[in-house]
């Protein structure tokens, strides 16, 4: 279900557990109504703090992107919220950018690095002609 | 309020002669939490654990263990049957095998588990027929932990669990961790040199550096507050300029916490050529924290 988060990455554990459920409802690899396993269980297959997957899941819950239902555990919402379209159409994209830039010879930490600072970019100089949604 | 800490000191302290083991140190770790307790050799790590055991008479200050006052020798008998010590040296009597050393211990607490044990028997691949004192280094680790884990304990305070374990029996310690935590929301306090093991199952951390806590928060919390901030300008920039940079010719490398942004101000003022963010692992927090004061 999971695969396990990089713990050295510098991105907190929780956030990428966040992130990963996102990404799998925003692909479609998890659907509305799918059933989540419990912290615990998550917490002991990967081997990692069972107060960051509670926290990862309360967060999920918070962000609309799953239920948790009285004494049967975490569902994806029913109700989940848009984007997942948007994401969809844009990951060509990225799929193509990061093609050629292996084709150039960049790691995948140089990668990482690279995406992570042109976000930062992007926060601080919001391209031209952009028109916000 | 004290209930909801594990582990609670207020400017403890602990001196051996004139030598100064433990400064003043102010912690606070929450019930059902897995602390990573940092700090380089000889920062007053093992010192601070047997003080929360009740093994070393505490200089001065104020600790709670489990609510109970760590100073009041009245008390160090309730601390001891709750809570589950791994010391550092791992010694056990030679004459005894695991196997009576399991039924002796057992024998001290009411809440032995009896299937713990059996599972990490297992687990740990320890033979019930074997001296405890002449098992190797990394078997006495483990059933050092073994006999911490079955008792029963709503404390666990750790010296270097992990020390001389090969990779497969270090995965198997954290995973035991995490489900006595998962399953019986114990609490887990332990030293380590390991930064690796304790980015992997710790949700809190507090590192030490001659006696003083440093830092003591949680680990989400200090990677989402820390960056670090590398800047590179035209000219040399002032000195100065950003306080505990390090330069290096035009390239201003420093560790920003909390004030990310105005740090990217600043720079940007000073039309600092690039800025480049990144976010920091454990280590360049440790590393940072312990070259301080």
């Amino acid at each position: 279900m999971f695969f396990p988060p990089n713990p050295s990455s510098g991105v907190p554990v929780y956030r990428q557990l966040v992130d990963q459920v996102r990404h799998a409802v925003e692909t479609g690899a998890l659907r509305p109504g799918e059933q989540l396993p419990g912290t615990r269980k998550v917490a002991e297959d990967l081997v990692m703090n069972p107060n960051t997957v509670a926290k990862a899941y309360q967060e999920l819950e918070h962000q609309g992107v799953i239920e948790m239902r009285k004494g049967l555990g975490a569902f994806i919402a029913l109700h989940g919220r848009k984007g997942g379209d948007l994401v969809q159409k844009a990951q060509p994209v990225l799929r193509g950018a990061m093609d050629r830039m292996v084709e150039i010879g960049l790691s995948e930490e140089q990668m990482r690095r690279l995406f992570e600072s042109e976000v930062i970019r992007l926060r601080q100089e919001p391209p031209k002609g952009n028109h916000d949604q | 309020m004290t209930s909801e800490l594990a582990i609670e000191t207020h400017e403890l302290r602990k001196s051996f002669g004139a030598k100064e083991a433990v400064r003043g140190l102010t912690l606070a770790v929450p019930r059902g939490s897995i602390c990573g307790f940092l700090g380089g050799n000889g920062a007053g790590k093992t010192t601070t654990l047997k003080m929360l055991m009740g093994m070393t008479r505490v200089g001065g200050g104020e600790g709670r263990a489990l609510g109970l006052r760590i100073a009041d020798p009245t008390l160090s008998t309730e601390i001891r049957r709750r809570t589950g010590f791994v010391s550092e040296d791992k010694l056990f009597p030679w004459s005894i095998t695991v196997g009576e050393l399991l039924s002796f211990t057992r024998a001290f607490y009411p809440r032995w588990r009896p299937d713990v044990a059996e599972r990490y028997l297992h687990t740990f691949q320890l033979p019930l027929g074997a001296s405890a004192g002449r098992l190797s280094k990394g078997m006495r680790s483990r059933l050092a932990l073994l006999l911490a884990l079955a008792r029963g304990a709503e404390l666990l305070l750790l010296d270097e669990p992990t020390e001389g374990l090969d990779p497969s029996m270090i995965e198997e310690t954290l995973k035991a961790l995490v489900a006595l935590v998962a399953e019986q929301e114990t609490t887990v306090f332990f030293a380590s040199h390991q930064l690796a093991h304790v980015e992997q199952i710790a949700d809190r951390v507090c590192i030490i550096d001659r006696g003083r806590a440093v830092l003591s928060d949680s680990l989400d919390e200090l990677k989402a507050s820390y960056r670090r901030v590398r800047l590179v300008f035209d000219e040399e920039p002032p000195e100065g300029a950003f306080a505990g940079a390090r330069r290096d010719g035009r390239t201003l490398s420093l560790l920003a916490a909390r004030n990310v942004d105005e740090v990217v101000a600043r720079a940007k003022a000073m039309s600092a050529r690039s800025v480049d963010v990144q976010p920091v692992t454990l280590k360049d927090i440790f590393l940072e924290s312990a070259k301080g004061a």
